[in-house]
């Protein structure tokens, strides 16, 4: 495959040129960016706040696609009950739903890696412990979890995130530990474990970066997850609160009049919030197949 | 064996207590639950009577005690909106639920089988891709949003089939089914598809995927060398030999479909236990939560305890290591 004058390639750069063949996963990952771009601008590209209530007006609420409210600018995916522009709706509520959907992600991990990498460390008692409270955990369903979770700890994006981590953390600390656990007696940990290094940062420092490949994998279905997960508990009124519809809430309100034929209010923040969990999916597939050392050919 | 079975037995019992301290302490010490029982504006003796005959004047363990002690007697108390007790309530819906739970796993085996196991025999087939793709669609859309859409086709473009009920039932053995109907058929169609896609891609997936192994093996070259058809070698020797990890995974997926009952039936308004603690959330009646968590932690403890049991009793090497 190399050639003589080729670079020297980094093993990261190695992984961005193999992703770069695959044509699905190439699309899929610029998709996404666009989302993330989007939804980054989203307050220099909508024509309208959705949050600020005195901004809506009722008289243009449940207006088709194209319609032209009376702030003079044209609503290109229609409005919602109280009157939100669904293009600038949609484009925050991506907002939401990204930055819920990672810091669950993010903090699941931390939490996750943390226990599994210890238990599979540290062995005897304490793997035990941790590892039959993780089992226990995983055959509770996540959804039902995060329901039961955002129902007590009440309405907000913390308890939201809270109730998000709590279902999904244990997938990362399985993970974790089953890597940690085949890492621990390999003869690099033995040398490092001989210096007068704690034992802690060998674990942290030397066990936990080799056990990454597979937690990532885990890591872009889980975020994945998670955001599916906060449009389903917000569609189920357990969510973000009415006054920052995410994603899953802009669904919820339009449901009731999609059976009068006004489709617009849930469909299409149902399709972005589809194709952002579809190109994050494709992406991560990818990734894993990449990462798996048995399909490699 | 009988050392095992009781080791599994007390763990599940320690669970279960830790479970019901859990729940108790999240449903009744998070807000004050005197607030949704009475108008605020009563007077104060009312109140206070109220409150010594619900037990709240008790400190928070001797409530827990006895709130353990109706536990071990199915006395689950009464709800606050249906005035009724919990577990009449609970199991006046389960009918429902279970209609189509059973429904939608029994149908995703039958169709998710063949076609999984057709996409792992000819895995490059264009039929193949297709079902895969129809799997991966399976696993990564929500499911309320399926539900929704196929409202949307179905039930208001098409007008085939109702959106949301039960339709007629008829009473068989004391309960109320739908599925003796026609009607009520019709309403059961689409919320039993809605449950039934996720297990679906499940079984697809794992059938493709065991087949896939299977076709490898000796087992398939020594039944081709002796001359059997390809259909009788997938009928005989391939789906045996991948049913045993199908059948434990369908007995999971019975359990946690349950779960995923939440969502569909409040998007269809199935009448069911998941609607019952959905709206029980948004009301605040919280005799139910407490009664369906502690069912639903019963049944996941009951199933996982099956399975353990089952898998050491299927293999001597687990059941002598975890005994010690």
């Amino acid at each position: 495959m190399s050639t003589i004058s080729a670079p020297i390639e980094t093993p990261l750069r190695g992984f961005l040129r193999e992703f770069a063949q695959d044509r699905v996963a190439i699309v899929a990952f610029f998709v996404l960016a666009l989302i993330v771009l989007l939804a980054l601008l989203a307050p220099w590209i909508t024509p309208q706040d959705p949050y600020d209530l005195s901004n809506l007006v009722l008289m243009d609420a449940r207006r088709p696609p194209g319609y032209v409210g009376s702030k003079g600018f044209t609503h290109w995916l229609g409005t919602d009950s109280q009157g939100r522009d669904l293009y600038s709706g949609i484009l925050y509520g991506l907002r939401i739903s990204l930055q819920v959907g990672l810091m669950a992600g993010a903090i699941a991990f931390a939490l996750g890696a943390s226990l599994g990498t210890l238990a599979g460390f540290a062995g005897g008692r304490i793997e035990t412990l941790i590892m039959r409270i993780i089992d226990l955990q995983l055959s509770f369903p996540a959804i039902l979890l995060a329901l039961v979770l955002a129902a007590l700890l009440g309405q907000g994006k913390w308890p939201l995130i809270a109730a998000l981590v709590t279902a999904q953390y244990a997938y990362f600390a399985r993970t974790a530990h089953g890597a940690a656990s085949s890492e621990r007696s390999k003869d690099y940990v033995e040398a490092a474990l001989s210096t007068p290094l704690s034992s802690v940062r060998v674990a942290f420092r030397h066990v936990l970066p080799n056990c990454l490949p597979p937690l990532i994998v885990v890591a872009t279905v889980q975020v994945a997850n998670s955001i599916a997960l906060e449009a389903t508990l917000s569609f189920l009124g357990l969510g973000m609160p009415v006054s920052e519809p995410s994603l899953g809430m802009l669904i919820a309100n339009g449901f009731q009049y999609m059976l009068s034929g006004r489709y617009w209010i849930s469909i299409y923040p149902g399709i972005a919030l589809i194709v952002l969990i579809v190109a994050i999916n494709l992406v991560g597939d990818q990734i894993r197949d990449q990462l798996n050392p048995r399909l490699k050919r | 064996m009988l050392a095992f079975i009781i080791q599994r037995l007390m763990q599940a019992a320690v669970v279960m207590l830790v479970i019901s301290a859990l729940v108790f302490v999240g449903v009744y010490a998070v807000g004050n639950p005197i607030d949704v029982m009475i108008a605020p504006d009563v007077t104060q003796e009312i109140r206070d009577q109220t409150i010594r005959a619900y037990g709240f004047d008790l400190p928070l363990w001797q409530q827990y005690g006895n709130f353990l002690q109706r536990l071990v007697t199915g006395d689950f108390g009464r709800s606050f909106v249906y005035n009724m007790p919990v577990l009449d309530l609970i199991l006046s819906r389960l009918p429902a639920t279970l209609e189509i739970t059973l429904t939608a796993v029994i149908g995703a085996a039958l169709l998710g089988v063949p076609l999984g196991m057709f996409a792992g025999y000819a895995p490059d087939s264009m039929a193949a891709r297709a079902i895969m793709g129809v799997s991966v669609l399976g696993f990564s859309v929500p499911s309320f949003w399926i539900g929704l859409i196929l409202i949307f086709v179905f039930a208001v473009n098409m007008g085939l089939l109702p959106a949301g009920g039960r339709g007629a039932t008829v009473m068989w053995f004391g309960i109320e089914w739908s599925f003796l109907t026609g009607n009520g058929l019709k309403h059961m169609l689409l919320p039993a598809v809605n449950l039934a896609l996720f297990k679906l891609a499940l079984m697809i997936r794992l059938a493709r995927a065991g087949t896939r192994e299977v076709m490898l093996t000796d087992t398939v070259r020594f039944a081709r060398a002796a001359g059997e058809s390809e259909w009788t070698i997938l009928r005989h020797h391939v789906l045996r030999l991948i049913a045993i990890p199908l059948v434990t995974v369908f007995g999971l997926e019975l359990g946690s479909t349950l779960a995923f009952a939440v969502v569909t039936e409040t998007i269809f308004s199935w009448p069911g236990v998941g609607k019952l603690i959905i709206d029980s959330i948004s009301t605040l009646d919280r005799p139910v939560m407490v009664a369906y968590l502690m069912l639903v932690a019963l049944l996941f403890i009951t199933i996982n305890l099956t399975v353990d049991i089952a898998y050491a009793a299927l293999d001597p090497r687990l059941r002598a290591r975890k005994s010690t």
